[in-house]
C-alpha cells in the first residue's frame, strides 16, 4: 500500500498555486546575523586563544593581526584561483554532464548504458583519486599532428575535478528530466510531436528550474574540494597558508592562519547555500 | 588458493607489461592490504561517530533552550560551507599545536592524538554536520499526530524522543543517510593529506617504487567503487528490513 500525500481530500478542488515566496536580496544574505557571528566571533576567538597562549613570549615580535595582514594578500590570491578554477572545472563538468545525463535517457539502449556505467563509476569514486588519476596519466603535453599542445598540471587539476562534476551534472539532468510526469511526455507525443521537440521544448524547460538548486549544491562542493589540488602540487589557498606558516615559523599563528583560510570558504559557500535553499523552496512541487 | 592467481598476474606482467605487483609481490600486497585495512577501519569509526553526532546534534537542534539551537545551527552551518581538506588541516596542525605534548618511551615529545585520531574526529564532526540536517528533516516528516499521541500517554519529551520519534525519523532518513554515509567514506581519501596510511596511501607507497601507476591507478578505482557498492548493498538491505508494511512505502 503507497503512502497518501498528507491532506488527500476526496473532492474535486482545484489545486491552488502556492504563492512564490520572494527571493531574498543578496545583501541580505551578508547581512544574516549567523553568517557575521561565525566570521567575526571565529576569527577573534581563534586569534585570542593563540595570543593568551603566546603570551609568555620572551622576545617581542609582531602582532598576530599584523602578520596575518602581512599574509592576507597573497592567501587571498591564492583563494581566488581556487574559485577560478572552480568555475572552469564547473563549466567543462557542466557541459559533458548535461550530454551523459542525455544519454542515459537514450531511446538507444547502448547508449543509456554506458552513459549509465560512467555515470556511476565516477560518481561513486573519491574525488582525490580522480584527480590524482587524471594527474598522472594524462601527458604533460598533447602531441595533434606537428602541433604540440603543452598541458600544465592546472589544466590537468581542472580536468580532474570536471570528471566527478560531469557524473554528477548527469545524475541532476537524469533526475530533474524524471521528475516530470510521464503524462506529459503522452499527452506531447499525442499532439504530434517529435521526441526532440517533446525533450526541448517541453520536458527540459520544466525541469531546468528543478535542476538549478542541485547544480548550484554541487558548485558549492566543488568550490570546496578544490583545495584537494594542493595535495596534487598546485599552488593555491592551501598551499600558500602552509608556506606562510613554514616561513614564519611560530606555532601560535597556526589556528588564526587556518581560521581565517575555513572562513573564507565559509564566506563564500554560505551564500550560495541560503540562495540554494530558498530556490529549492520556490521550486519544491506541493501536493 | 592464492598461487593461481599470482602466477597468472605475474605472467601478465612479463608478457604485456601490466605489473599489478600487489597480486604477487609480498611487500606490496602486505603494503595494499594493510591499507584497505586502515580505509574501513577509518570509514566504520567515522559512520559511527558521526551517526552519535547526527542524534546528538538533532535532539539538540529539539531543545527548548535556544542557545542549544543556535550553537547546533552554527555548528551545522560551520562544518557544511567549508572544505573538508582544510577543516583536517585545521585540526591537525592548529589545534594540536594547542595540545599538550605526551612523553614517549624513548623521550622524545608525542602529541596525545595521533593523525588517525584526528582524521576521525575531523571526518566525524563533516560528516555528522550532514547527518544532523538529515535527521533533523527526517524528524519533522514524523507526523505531530503520533508525538501528540505520545504525550497524552504521559511519554516524557526523552521518552518519546527515543521510542516513538527515532525509530520511525531512522526509516525515513535511511536513504539520505546512505548517501551522506558513501561520501563518508570517499572523504576518507584526504587522510592521505597528513599521511594516515590509508588506501590511497599504501597505493602511493607501492606506485613510486614499483612504478606502476597506472595499474594501481586501475586498482584503486575498482577497489574504492567495489567499497562503496558493499555499502550501498548494505544500506539497501538493512532499508527492506527495517521497513513497516504498508507504512512507509
Amino acid at each position: 500500500m503507497k503512502a497518501l500525500p498528507q491532506n488527500s481530500l476526496p473532492v474535486l478542488l482545484t489545486p491552488t498555486r502556492p504563492a512564490l515566496e520572494p527571493l531574498p536580496a543578496f545583501t541580505t544574505f551578508v547581512q544574516s546575523r549567523a553568517l557575521a557571528i561565525i566570521l567575526v566571533g571565529g576569527f577573534i576567538l581563534s586569534c585570542g586563544i593563540s595570543a593568551a597562549l603566546s603570551a609568555g613570549a620572551t622576545q617581542p615580535r609582531p602582532s598576530i593581526l599584523d602578520v596575518l595582514l602581512k599574509w592576507a594578500p597573497l592567501i587571498g590570491g591564492g583563494f581566488l584561483f581556487n574559485i577560478a578554477v572552480s568555475i572552469a572545472s564547473m563549466a567543462i563538468g557542466t557541459l559533458s554532464g548535461v550530454l551523459l545525463g542525455l544519454g542515459q535517457i537514450s531511446p538507444s539502449r547502448s547508449i543509456a548504458k554506458i552513459s549509465w556505467f560512467l555515470t556511476q563509476f565516477f560518481r561513486n569514486s573519491p574525488w582525490l583519486v580522480l584527480l590524482f588519476f587524471v594527474m598522472f596519466l594524462l601527458p604533460f603535453e598533447l602531441k595533434l599532428g606537428s602541433l604540440t599542445l603543452p598541458l600544465p598540471a592546472w589544466f590537468k587539476a581542472i580536468i580532474g575535478l570536471a570528471l566527478p562534476v560531469m557524473a554528477n551534472v548527469a545524475e541532476i539532468v537524469r533526475g530533474g528530466i524524471k521528475s516530470i510526469p510521464f503524462s506529459q511526455w503522452e499527452s506531447a507525443e499525442s499532439l504530434a510531436f517529435s521526441r526532440r521537440q517533446i525533450l526541448w521544448q517541453i520536458i527540459l524547460p520544466q525541469a531546468f528550474k528543478r535542476m538549478i538548486p542541485p547544480w548550484m549544491n554541487l558548485y558549492a562542493i566543488l568550490t570546496m574540494a578544490t583545495t584537494l589540488i594542493s595535495v596534487v602540487g598546485i599552488q593555491d589557498s592551501m598551499t600558500l597558508t602552509k608556506a606562510a606558516l613554514v616561513a614564519e615559523g611560530r606555532l601560535d599563528l597556526y589556528l588564526p592562519f587556518y581560521t581565517m583560510l575555513l572562513l573564507m570558504f565559509f564566506a563564500y559557500c554560505y551564500p550560495i547555500a541560503r540562495l540554494t535553499q530558498s530556490l529549492e523552496r520556490r521550486v519544491a512541487v506541493k501536493f | 588458493m592464492m598461487e593461481p592467481i599470482a602466477r597468472w598476474f605475474k605472467w601478465l606482467s612479463s608478457t604485456h607489461g601490466l605489473n599489478y605487483s600487489v597480486f604477487f609481490d609480498n611487500y606490496d600486497q602486505t603494503l595494499f592490504l594493510k591499507g584497505l585495512q586502515t580505509t574501513i577501519f577509518l570509514s566504520l569509526a567515522c559512520i559511527f561517530l558521526s551517526i552519535m553526532v547526527g542524534l546528538i546534534g538533532a535532539w539538540l537542534q529539539g531543545s527548548r533552550l535556544r542557545a542549544a539551537r543556535i550553537g547546533t545551527a552554527m555548528f551545522v552551518q560551520f562544518f557544511r560551507n567549508t572544505p573538508p581538506l582544510v577543516q583536517l588541516a585545521f585540526f591537525y596542525y592548529a589545534v594540536s599545536s594547542l595540545l599538550p605534548t605526551l612523553t614517549d618511551q624513548f623521550g622524545a615529545q608525542a602529541p596525545i592524538i595521533n593523525n588517525l585520531g584526528w582524521a576521525i574526529i575531523s571526518f566525524s564532526l563533516f560528516a555528522g554536520a550532514f547527518n544532523i540536517e538529515i535527521f533533523r528533516s527526517g524528524i519533522e516528516a514524523v507526523p505531530t499526530a503520533m508525538t501528540e499521541a505520545a504525550e497524552s500517554l504521559s511519554y516524557t519529551r526523552f521518552q518519546i524522543y527515543r521510542i516513538v520519534v527515532v525509530p520511525i525519523a531512522f526509516r525515513i532518513c535511511l536513504p539520505s543517510l546512505g548517501n551522506n554515509l558513501v561520501n563518508l567514506v570517499k572523504t576518507t581519501t584526504l587522510a592521505y593529506a597528513i599521511g594516515v596510511p590509508e588506501l590511497l596511501y599504501a597505493s602511493a607507497q607501492i606506485w613510486s617504487e614499483a612504478m606502476n601507476v597506472r595499474e594501481m591507478m586501475v586498482l584503486l578505482l575498482i577497489t574504492y567503487v567495489a567499497l562503496v557498492a558493499v555499502l550501498v548493498g548494505l544500506m539497501q538491505r538493512w532499508e527492506r528490513s527495517l521497513r513497516i508494511p504498508g507504512y512507509i512505502a
